[in-house]
Order: structure tokens, then sequence, then C-alpha cells
């Protein structure tokens, strides 16, 4: 899937009190600190096997790192490999690797990327080796994909797999035979599972500790997508809003790390509030906010900034994001339970956004136009992914209806460069600003006409 | 019945794309109900028990234009979806009161909540199924799931639908499960009096026929065959595989045997053949249909493979028991179950030394020879290899 901008995680051996930033990052300086948990987490996974540790690999949405964590692993997430690679320009050739390798041109291209990398010795984004996972979490969450990725990984590299199936909402609730479903699953067989990788024996309590030290990240980080409701919006809720989610989506839910990334975070949007502030782009500040918009659909990674360029050049700021969503939906109260772990493990998979039926993600996307006062809606549709894709011109259209607000629709690919046409892209979104244009002046002189 | 004529039927019901038949059964008898499904699976001895008529609808095929679809589809989006959303635009799915969208991939899960959005006045429900195969995890889980469609479906049928009825659909479905494995047995046995283009017209009416009746056309059809006198010819035999959702058009099918291969299994409507053998009557309706779906069915790349060693053992397994000499993998473009599969069981085709070819398909494909070809060269080699 789709994710954020990045990895996994902890200190050898995690436990609840332990993990601790290696060094003290200066209090305004969230990105710096991020990248350090980044490089960490890789460097972490670099070493796992010489230290004895061993590797876990999963998805983001549905990632389960509490539980992770109370086994010791080190924690990769593939996607969000595939997506560094992409960023970092390196997936092209890892995608036209695996696609020499047999791989149909036509499927996800995060598997491809995934794939091609470790054919091509495992190196990681960072440039350091990184291990073959010993076992595979399968999480199926929202993501048919997800299940045939880690068969064709367990095909190749002989991995210990385990499955938990994740029902999708399709009449837009979570029922309790669903939960418990998930329940049974984990703790009948992923749990075991996990205990018999690791060596470690699982304990229900540490995975309270991890869970409330969740809380506290998820309630800074909702305060932060949040602030995009203040005008001018002193982040942009999809560019900007990967960088958000990052530790949240990856290997350091849970972890102290990730209390301190968003207490830091959330100090800094904060700051930017009272000095009625926009969104910092890799450029520096944003000029005048122009448009508010919302986005539906991931980012393209392997030309990421100079797609945020075509909007911030704009003055387009994004307010909200579904994508911002993928690992989780925390916007709208949910919070991992320590009272009640597992159930809480189960609604949180079951509640991620793709694991949303079709009236549930509209609705989301009608309550965002209408919550962050936005000017309409981009759709990004992704080749790869037919989970976010497979419909999205009815959610563009229903969206319309609904709202009054306008729409538009870009096509592109997560990782693959070669589905990255710039110049089309810009020429949508130029005529799609002014198509608001029109709109506003439209609406600016029915109240006049009336009189 | 002369073969011509069961033949000409089948045909008939296939081209009829206003779906004639369902409209005619249910017009028989007031009240009378049907639910359509989408590919791979849903237990249709629910919707039989609620007395109504269970209809598989797998797209358009190559007989419509596809106009109103193509606006809600990228082009990276394979063909069934647009299709089916055409007939429901144009009004040839109304005789439908209902429609199960089962868990077989994200293009068909979501179009699952675009109908709930685009047909309001329909009963629809996404159907899961479960990949945990445990009784008590995945089996728990599934008997919730059906119990949800029983008590749905009776609220639809205004009466409740009871074991019994359940227990009677199970009989029912069981007889039709008998005759498909034997029509698929007869194919394999003497692939030049049953072709696949005339076998694939005899199981598909049965995604509009009721199964009483499907069951006797299908023995009608055996016997029709076996009464004919037909050239037996040196074709390779081989088993198509891939083709689970999205279907080729006929022509397809056609040119792929006219190339010089009997087609002897296949996994085109595998929902009259999910369940391997006969499902337990006696007890509760319920479980042994969950039972039967988790231990004694068929596999397809829908289905979480538990064990990285039984990956692809199901089509090996239909290799050998089919007699065939090889494989040909037959996907629809874009199809993310298919082509993620691919690789997978073409590697392990390979290991067991099992020849095989693959290339992709839309339903509405008009180009064949480039098909027919690959498919003509395949066959020459497999007889080469034979011969060797
Ligand atoms: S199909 Fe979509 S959700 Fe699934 S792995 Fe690919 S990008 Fe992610
Ligand atoms: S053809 Fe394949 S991708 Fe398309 S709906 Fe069917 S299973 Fe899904």
């Amino acid at each position: 899937m789709t994710t954020p901008h990045n990895p996994p995680t902890p200190r050898p051996v995690a436990q609840p009190a332990a993990a601790k930033p290696k060094k003290e990052v200066l209090k305004e300086d969230s990105m710096w600190l991020q990248k350090e948990m980044i490089n960490g987490n890789y460097h972490d996974l670099a070493i796992a096997h010489d230290v004895g540790r061993k590797v876990s690999a999963t998805f983001v949405p549905g990632n389960l790192n509490e539980l992770l964590m109370c086994f010791d692993f080190a924690r990769s997430l593939p996607e969000t490999n595939a997506l560094q690679n992409g960023m970092r320009k390196k997936s092209g050739k890892m995608i036209m690797d695996a696609e020499r390798e047999g791989h149909s041109e036509d499927v996800c291209t995060y598997v491809k990327a995934d794939l091609g990398m470790m054919q091509a010795g495992q190196i990681g984004p960072t440039g350091e080796k990184l291990p073959v996972p010993d076992v595979l979490v399968l999480s199926y969450t929202g993501c048919f994909t997800f299940m045939k990725w880690f068969e064709l990984i367990r095909q190749k590299y002989d991995c210990e797999t385990t499955m938990l199936h994740v029902p999708y909402q399709g009449d837009g609730k979570i029922s309790d035979n669903m939960v418990q479903y998930v329940v049974k699953q984990l703790k009948e067989e992923m749990i075991p599972t996990l205990e018999r990788v690791s060596g470690v024996k699982f304990d229900i309590d540490r995975l309270r500790e991890y869970m409330k030290e969740s809380v506290k990240a998820e309630e800074d980080l909702v305060a932060v997508l949040q602030s995009a409701k203040n005008r001018p919006s002193p982040i942009d809720g999809y560019f900007g809003g990967v960088y958000y989610i990052g530790p949240m989506f990856t290997a350091f839910r849970g972890t102290r790390e990730a209390t301190k990334f968003y207490s830091v975070l959330r100090g800094e949007i904060e700051e930017r509030v009272r000095l009625k502030k926009g969104p910092i782009t890799p450029e520096g500040e944003m000029g005048e906010e122009k448009y508010r918009l919302v986005t539906e659909g991931p980012p393209n990674w392997t030309s990421f900034r100079d797609f945020w360029k075509m909007f911030y050049d704009d003055g387009a700021v994004v307010v909200a994001s579904t994508y911002s969503k993928v690992g989780g939906v925390y916007d709208f109260g949910f919070r991992h339970d320590a009272d009640h772990p597992l159930e809480s493990l189960a609604r949180y998979c079951l509640g991620c956004y793709t694991n949303l039926n079709f009236p549930q993600r509209i609705d989301m996307i009608c309550k965002y136009i209408d919550e962050y006062q936005a000017d309409g809606l981009l759709i990004n549709s992704i080749k790869s992914c037919n989970s976010f894709s497979a419909g999205q011109l009815l959610m563009l259209r229903e969206v319309e209806k609904r709202t009054g607000k306008p729409a538009a629709f870009v096509e592109s690919d997560l990782v693959d460069p070669r589905y990255f046409s710039g110049a089309n892209i810009k020429n949508r979104l130029e005529s799609y600003f002014q198509m608001i244009n029109q709109k506003r002046r439209a609406g600016s002189a029915e109240p006049a006409a009336a009189h | 019945m002369p073969l011509k004529e069961v033949v000409e039927r089948c045909q008939a019901l296939f081209e009829d794309l206003h779906f004639n038949a369902v409209r005619d059964w249910k017009a028989a008898q007031p009240g009378r109900k049907a639910i359509g499904f989408m590919p791979i699976y849903v237990p249709r001895e629910i919707i039989h028990a609620a007395g109504m008529l269970p209809v598989g609808i797998f797209g358009g095929g190559d007989q419509i234009e596809v106009i109103q679809g193509d606006a809600y589809y990228q082009s990276y989006i394979c063909r069934i979806p647009r299709s089916t959303i055409e007939l429901g635009v144009t009004g040839r799915l109304d005789s439908l009161d209902g429609m199960l969208f089962p868990s077989i991939c994200d293009v068909i899960r979501n179009l699952s909540g675009m109908w709930q959005i685009m047909f309001k006045d329909k009963y629809v429900r996404y159907f899961d199924v479960p990949q945990n195969f445990k009784d008590a995890i995945g089996g728990e889980y599934y008997v919730h799931e059906m119990e949800i469609l029983r008590d749905d479906l009776a609220k639809l049928a205004g009466r409740e639908v009871t074991d019994d009825d359940l227990r009677n659909s199970i009989k029912v479905y069981n007889e039709n499960r008998r005759a498909v494995r034997d029509l698929y047995r007869y194919r394999s046995q003497k692939p030049w009096q049953a072709p696949t283009s005339e076998v694939y017209l005899v199981m598909r009416a049965g995604m509009v026929l009721p199964p009483e009746e499907h069951t006797r056309l299908v023995r009608e059809y055996i016997a029709a065959a076996e009464a004919e006198s037909r050239p037996k010819r040196d074709n390779a035999r081989v088993v198509l595989t891939g083709s689970f959702c999205e279907q080729p058009p006929l022509g397809l099918i056609k040119s792929i045997e006219m190339a010089g291969c009997y087609i002897v299994d296949d996994d085109f409507h595998l929902v009259t053949r999910w369940h391997l053998d006969d499902v337990e009557v006696d007890g509760n309706p319920l479980w042994n249909l969950s039972k039967g779906f988790l231990h004694r069915s068929a596999d397809t790349p829908s289905k979480y493979t538990e064990r990285r060693e039984d990956k692809g053992k199901f089509v090996v397994d239909s290799v050998r028991k089919s007699g065939a000499e090889g494989v040909v993998f037959a996907a629809a473009s874009f199809c993310d179950p298919a082509l993620l599969e691919r690789p997978m069981l073409l590697e392990i085709l390979d290991k067991h030394g099992i020849p095989y070819t693959a290339f992709k398909f839309a339903e509405n494909t008009g180009q064949m020879a480039p098909i027919r070809e690959q498919a003509g060269t395949f066959a020459d080699s497999i007889k080469l290899w034979s011969a060797a």
C-alpha cells in the first residue's frame, strides 16, 4: 500500500520504558527528528540478524506495530521501502527488473519495486543491506494485493507467513462478528506464530503499555491534521501530511520516540497557527493561500516534489486527504484502547481507510470539504492501486453532486516513473484552479443578481 | 433433445443480455425474486432456499458496446466491472432484486459500494468469505455471514428460510454438482465429442437457469454429445486457467480449440464446481456449507494458500487428473488476482515439467489471430515433445 514517508524502528529489544531517542533534538525540529528515526530504523534492520534480532515485515494499513514490538522484532514495511526507493529515484529499475522476471506490467508497482529490490540484493533506501524477513505478518487489510505480495515473497524466500484476515466493511459498519473473527485469529494464530518465530513470550501488559503510548501520539497527530481547519492552514495535509503520518503509520506507533515526535510537531504547528503562517514547503514558506483542496488517493513518489510544487506555486494547499488515513483513521475518534488491547487492534485494522466501503469514503470526503471549508476535491488516481482507484470516477461525481464543489481527476503512479506525466497533470491542475475561480465568481455573482 | 438443439438453446441464453430467462422465470409465478451474483463464489443454496433464482453475472462479454460503463473506470482497470455497470444502467439487470459481490478482488469489492449508490432500491451485499480455514475461526465467522444473508433474503422473500429449506437446496445443488462433474469427466475423456466451446455454453446456462433445470440440461447434453459421432484429432490436451472472473469471448475459446488444443479442464464458472464433492445434507446446513468451503473447495488466486507447498497444487493436480499435457494461462488484462498469481504458478509448473503458455485477453478482444497463433505453436510444441 501506499504509505507515508518512512519506516521502522526501535532500539534492540525495546522494553516499554526503554526506547529513548539517541540524541536530544532541537525542539523546533520535527523533520530532523523524523529523519533520524527513519535512518535509525533502517540501521536497526540492517544489523538485526547480527545482533540476534528477528525481523518482521508488514503493511501500513492494519499495521500491528504495538503487537510486533511485544516480540522485539525489527520491523520492516515493504510499502515504505518501495516509496523511499521511489523518492530516491531507484524504483524504476527495480520495477523493470521484476517485469523482466515475469511480473505483469498491469500489477501494483509497490510489489514489483519490492521484489526488484530483493532480487538485486536487498539494498535498502539508505544503502544498507536489508535482511530477508523472518516472518511476514500478512495483515490483510483493505487491499487484495497484500495477500499475493506476501505469497510471492514466501514462494521465493520461504519466509514464515502469518495471515490476519480483516473483513471489509461492506455495509459500512464493524460488526461484533468481524471483531471476534479478527481477535480469534490474533489469539489463536498470529500471536502463537510470533511467539514461536521470536522466541519471546507474549505479555499483554507490555502491549497495553505500548498502546497507552500510541494514544498520546494519536491525540497529537489528530490535532496536527485538524489544524488545517484554520485559515490559512498551517500545514499541507497531503504532501506535508505524508511526513506527519510517517512515524504513526510505520514502525514507531507505540514508541516513546513517536510520542516525542508528535508532541514536538504539534508544538511547532500550534506556533504556526498562532503566527497565522501557512505551510512550509520544500522551498520554504508557502505564499498566499488561494485554494483549499481535499485530495483522494496516494501521491506520486517518484516526482513528489515536482507534484507538490504544482500546488504551492499556485497557492493551493491541501487541507485534508484520505491518504493520510490509510494507516488508521483517527480523526473520527478511534484510539487504541489499552483496556481492550486485542479488540482495539481488531477495530484499528477494520477501520483503516481502504477498508471502508464506497459510501463511507464519499461521506468522509464530503465531510472534509465541509469542515475544512475546501474549494473542492482533487483525485490523484493511481494506476497501481485498484483498492483506491476502482470507482473513483463515481466518487468524483457523487462528491460534486453532494457538495456543489468542483472536482478534478489526475492520473499517475506511486513508484513507476513511466506513469508520471508532469505536463499533463500541470495542465489539468491549472484548468481546475480556473474552474474554482469561475465557481467563486459565479457564487458571488448570484446574490448580487438577486438584488 | 438432439445435440444441436441443446447447444442452440444454451447459445441463445448466453447471448440474451436482457436476461429474459430470468424475467420468464419470475413471470411464471407472482412474487418470485432473483438475486444476481458475481464471480467467484457465493453459496447459491441460500438464495435457492429462499425460493429465489441465483443469477450469475459475468459482464457483457463482446456482445454489448460499453458506452456509459467506460465513464466509471480508468483505462487500467479490467473490463468486467464496466460492462456490468453498462448492463445495470441500461436496465438489462432490472429483473434482479438484488446483487451479491463476493470477495474476489478490490475491483468487485468497490463495485459493491458503487452498486449501493447507483441502485438504491435493490438489495446489495458485499459477501465476504473467510481466508482462515479453521472451523472455530474462519468457520464461525463464515456461518455468521451466511446467517446474515439468510435473514436478509428471508426478509426480502417475506418468509422464513428454514433449515429444511436449506437442506433441500443443498441436495438440489449436490445433484447439479454431480452432473457438472460428470460433464467435466466426460469432456476430459472425450474432448472431441464435447468441445469446450459447447461445454462452456452448457455451463453458462447454469448461471441463469434454476439448478434443477440446469442439471437436466447437463445430462441431456452429455447424452446428446455421446450420441454424435465426431472425429477425434491429434490435439494437445490442455488445462485452461486464469479465467475465473472476466470471461474470454467465446470466439477465443473456439480459437484455442481450432489451433489444436483440447481444453480438458478450466476454471470458468467456478461457482458450479466450488465444492469438490457433495456438501453434507444432514445436520446444520450452514455449518455443512462452511465445512465444504473451508476443507473441500476449489483453489483460485483469490483464496489464500495457507502453506507454501500447496501453492499451485490445484492446477498441477488438475493436469494430472485430466491427463493434460500442458497449461494455458489466460488472464484478463489488469486482473490482479490472476496476474499476481501467474509468476508463482508458472514457476511451479516449471518445477513439475509441465509445459505452459500464457496470454492476456479482454472480454471484448476482437483480434483472435495472435492468440490462435500462440495456442497453435504451443500445441505443436507439446506434440513435438511428446513425440520425442
Ligand atoms: S494495490 Fe494499492 S493498497 Fe495495495 S499494495 Fe498496491 S498501492 Fe498499496
Ligand atoms: S477480472 Fe480480475 S481484477 Fe477484474 S474484477 Fe475480476 S477478479 Fe477483479
